[in-house]
């Protein structure tokens, strides 16, 4: 029971509490814990609530309970801190604050704020500290959580036909909504595509644009399963590897999409149900076809009404900028594929160097020109180190943007297809009133009514259809913009990086030159 | 920034009158020969040979030009190799066939693919595409020119008559190319040369020095002409590099254009600096091409000249070694002796001939072979230095560009 020494705000919330009944349960933790915390009297039963709630794992079965709990004490008991001073300024803080959130604002934060065991303490610190000032903004908490992940170690599994290859993801992360702070999972490709199926499913229809997830290879894969040893495909493999590194971090930046559930699950659960629809031959991978037919047909025969200029000059825009990046991405694979040809023509050279070399008779020249291939063999690896650069740098950049460029596309066309349901629910309720019209003349009354109703149902579709479409074009500028503005730094970084790295290369060719002068120059 | 980069032509002329000085002695200024002007006509190309001379009893002028073409350097070069007394001296190898084929392939396909470019990156194209044949024209010009200055600077060349007739000559030398016979005929010789000299190679040479000399020159020339092609292909390789920045340039360019952001400024600048930096490809690529490959090249043909040379002191050996015999056989069966001896003594007179000269001539290939390699195994790392920094200069100013702008 909470002490004489608990401060106002939880008196109040006792009358609060007493109409519920999950509210004893709650008051229980703080009794139970008393003797735990080691924080300031005055604190004590938050700290006490607050330690209960860490040790508890299971995020949302065990606490589903103290959710419920009147909104101040929520807050409180998220607020407070094992660390006593902060605890302290918290203590203090409620009673000033009217923080009472709506109990479904709550479940959503829930999964946020709730306790992760280890290393949160800052960003609760600070979160802390941000009560203080009288907001919570969920938004801003999230942008302080860091999240990375990586995808390392790619292995073969199995043999034959049904063998495939598995990667570690392990991801770091602050997320409080996460299981622990570091997570170790064994995916395997199917999985990757069975997520962005789901996410798409959930988000697409609100505008949201999901990263494309990296795509199917029947050639890589045959090779794959058709070589003995893994380094046959190693190539492929290492591509397809950062692809998915890539895919994962890219769809951890968004706000909406990381803290999907699914998303979650896939970083942390141990098994995953097997992704078959993924498939290209499943029953799944048709209707998919079926449906990328139907929406093919769709673009073409519906014309969208554009009263907002900024939509019809973005599309456009994107349209453009989708015709260029192709042709840049074909370039520099044009490039990288002639920078490798150089680095093998230059191996070759140089062993023929080397052979001249040791015939030459004269032993000054003779020394030059081994020492001349030998600088050629440094050059080439050079060769080779650029072209990967030129490759994974620049032209898996352009790739990746290429593809969401197209979910880009596929977000506006989601917003025509919202604002056709619109207006086609306006036509339907237009011939409905006709139609009750209709009957009133004809003194139909008892089909009347029945008219009536249909009116008003369609009269909630049309409504509904505008608010959804107002909120995807709400949407879809904010997704657009955010794409902007990562495309920009995106570029920006992998630009400034690849020329460094040219620099690099030069530099690094100067260094064997000026190695190999004093040979050519001691030629007698 | 624009300096180092500046149009091929001047380089190359440089580097003919510093081959020039290395592959022929100046010092003896009574003959000058050099191509003063070229034409290149639909598939031959014209070379105006300029000649000043201080010999004024061999030659009508003093200075004077007449227009050759290809077919009569080659006419040259084999009078001079079918001629007997020159058999221990190494001939100068013929320059190239003039070969375009390569240049306006690719004039060709640009022209086709032009619809499928901007204005811009067509002009950039044809540009390259241009310098391109204008450095594959200054090449052959040089090497018709060095083949005509080596021929000018030997005290024993010089004074062929055939070259006489050849600088001084006023019209064409009707040297038709080969008709059908003559180029059957020319096959079969090549084959029982080869035949030959397959024999003669198992000859076992008394004499060390030539021994080692012939098994030198065989290995060299075969190793040499698999290092000229690698080398070529090497330079090849390298510069479709460079020409594909022209299209990834272009590219970005057009980005540019259709931005809206700040990658606006961003790809311009990169667009820029590829171009630049593709200018500065090409040079290596071309600086390699000129220094490491046509060394090669050319010591490839030098030292199959010097195979040809050991070849004819081959067979002046088995001459001599057959008229022994035909002595020998003369004396004991007493017939002809005299015609015998006096074979035998020509052919001896003409071997001993053929192997002193043959000494001095490699001895000498021995030391241009080291001197010309030197100069150019120096000169290209040089320029291989000189490109890479003015490549670092320019990334660095284009990265700081960039940066600051964030």
């Amino acid at each position: 029971m909470a002490d004489g020494t608990v401060p106002p705000p939880f008196e109040e919330e006792d009358q609060q509490k007493d109409d519920d009944d999950l509210f004893a349960d709650s008051k229980e933790v703080p009794d139970q814990s008393n003797g735990q915390s080691n924080a300031e009297p005055s604190t004590n039963v938050d700290l006490n609530a607050e330690s209960e709630l860490e040790k508890d794992d299971d995020i949302f079965g065990g606490q589903g309970s103290e959710v419920a709990l009147d909104s101040e004490e929520e807050v409180e008991e998220k607020k407070t801190v094992p660390s006593a001073p902060v605890a302290a300024a918290v203590a203090t803080a409620p009673p000033a604050q009217p923080i009472i959130e709506a109990p479904n604002l709550l479940q959503a934060e829930k999964p946020l704020i709730n306790v992760s065991q280890s290393s949160t303490s800052s960003s609760k610190g600070s979160s802390a500290a941000k009560n203080s000032h009288d907001e919570i903004e969920v938004e801003e908490e999230q942008d302080e959580y860091t999240i990375d992940i990586r995808v390392t170690d790619p292995h073969k599994v199995g043999d034959g036909m049904s063998a495939y290859i598995a990667y570690k993801v392990l991801t770091r992360t602050t997320i409080p909504a996460f299981r622990k702070a570091e997570l170790m999972v064994v995916r395997r490709f199917s999985d990757f595509l069975g997520l962005h199926d789901r996410l798409a499913e959930k988000h697409v229809h609100l505008g949201v644009v999901v990263p494309a997830a990296p795509e199917k290879s029947v050639l890589g894969m045959t090779k794959v399963k058709m070589s003995k040893e893994e380094s046959g495909s190693a190539e492929f493999i290492e591509k397809r590897r950062s692809a998915l590194e890539r895919y994962l971090c890219r769809t951890a930046q968004h706000p909406i999409l990381k803290n999907d559930q699914d998303f979650r699950e896939f970083l942390e659960k141990d098994e995953l149900p097997r992704a078959t629809s993924t498939s290209a031959l499943s029953g799944a991978g048709m209707l998919r076809l079926f449906h990328k037919v139907g929406d093919a047909m769709e673009k073409i025969t519906f014309k969208m009404d554009e009263s907002d200029e900024w939509f019809e000059d973005k599309q456009i825009q994107v349209e453009a900028l989708d015709t260029q990046l192709r042709k840049l991405h074909t370039s520099v694979e044009i490039l990288a594929m002639h920078r490798k040809d150089l680095s093998q023509s230059t191996a070759v050279f140089a062993k023929s160097a080397a052979m001249l070399g040791n015939i030459e008779e004269h032993t000054g020249l003779s020394r030059a020109l081994s020492q001349l291939a030998e600088t050629e063999e440094k050059i080439e690896q050079l060769h080779k180190d650029q072209s990967d650069q030129d490759f994974f740098t620049m032209a898996e950049l352009i790739k990746e943007y290429i593809s969401l460029i197209a979910s880009v596309k596929g977000v506006f066309h989601e917003r025509v297809k919202s604002y056709k349901t619109w207006k086609e629910a306006e036509i339907t309720l237009a011939k409905k009133r006709e139609n009750k019209t209709k009957l009133e003349l004809q003194h139909k009354t008892d089909k009347i009514q029945q008219a009536q109703q249909e009116i008003a149902e369609w009269a909630g579709k049309v409504e509904t259809g505008q608010s959804d479409f107002n909120k995807i074009s709400e949407n879809v500028r904010k997704e657009v913009a955010r794409f902007e503005k990562h495309r920009v730094v995106d570029f920006k970084n992998h630009v400034i990086q690849y020329l460094e790295a040219l620099m690099d290369n030069q530099q690094k060719l100067i260094k064997y030159w000026e190695a190999f002068l004093p040979e050519a120059k001691a030629i007698v | 920034m624009m300096d180092g980069i500046d149009d091929s032509p001047d380089l190359l002329a440089e580097d003919n009158i510093k081959s020039r000085s290395d592959t022929v002695d100046l010092t003896d200024t009574s003959l000058l020969v050099d191509i003063s002007d070229a034409l290149s006509e639909r598939d031959k190309v014209k070379f105006t040979v300029h000649t000043k001379t201080t010999l004024l009893q061999r030659f009508k002028q003093a200075e004077f030009s007449v227009v050759r073409q290809h077919e009569e350097f080659i006419w040259l070069h084999d009078r001079y190799v079918e001629n007997s007394e020159y058999a221990g001296i190494i001939i100068p190898p013929a320059p190239p066939k003039p070969d375009f084929e390569a240049s306006r392939e690719k004039l060709q396909r640009l022209g086709d693919g032009e619809g499928t470019m901007t204005r811009e990156e067509f002009a950039k194209m044809k540009q390259e595409l241009e310098a391109e044949y204008l450095a594959t024209f200054k090449k052959t010009v040089a090497m018709h020119e060095v083949f005509l200055q080596r021929l000018a600077a030997h005290p024993l060349l010089k004074t062929d008559v055939n070259f006489e007739v050849f600088l001084e000559f006023d019209s064409d030398l009707s040297v038709r190319g080969k008709n059908k016979k003559e180029k059957i005929g020319g096959f079969f010789k090549t084959i029982t040369k080869t035949a030959d000299e397959a024999l003669l190679a198992q000859q076992k040479d008394v004499d060390e020095f030539f021994e080692s000399e012939k098994q030198f020159l065989v290995e060299y020339h075969n190793k040499i002409k698999d290092a000229t092609a690698k080398a070529d292909k090497m330079t090849r390789a390298h510069k479709c590099v460079a020409d594909t920045y022209i299209q990834i340039s272009s590219s970005l360019v057009q980005l540019a254009t259709i931005e809206n952001t700040e990658l606006d400024k961003i790809f311009t600048k990169v667009a820029e600096a590829l171009e630049k930096a593709r200018k500065l490809e090409g040079r290596v690529a071309t600086d390699e091409d000129l220094k490491l490959s046509d060394t090669l090249r050319y010591y490839m043909r030098d030292s199959a000249a010097g195979k040809d040379l050991l070849y004819r002191r081959s067979r002046s050996l088995a001459d001599y070694e057959n008229a022994n015999k035909a002595l020998e056989k003369a004396r004991t069966k007493n017939k002809d002796v005299q015609q015998a001896e006096k074979v035998q003594q020509q052919c001896c007179e003409k071997f001993d001939k053929i192997s002193d000269t043959a000494k001095k001539e490699l001895s000498e290939f021995k030391t241009r072979r080291i001197a010309y390699f030197k100069k150019n195994l120096v000169e290209v790392t040089e320029l291989e230095l000189k490109h890479a920094t003015a490549q670092i200069q320019l990334l660095k100013n284009c990265i700081a560009a960039l940066k600051k702008d964030s």
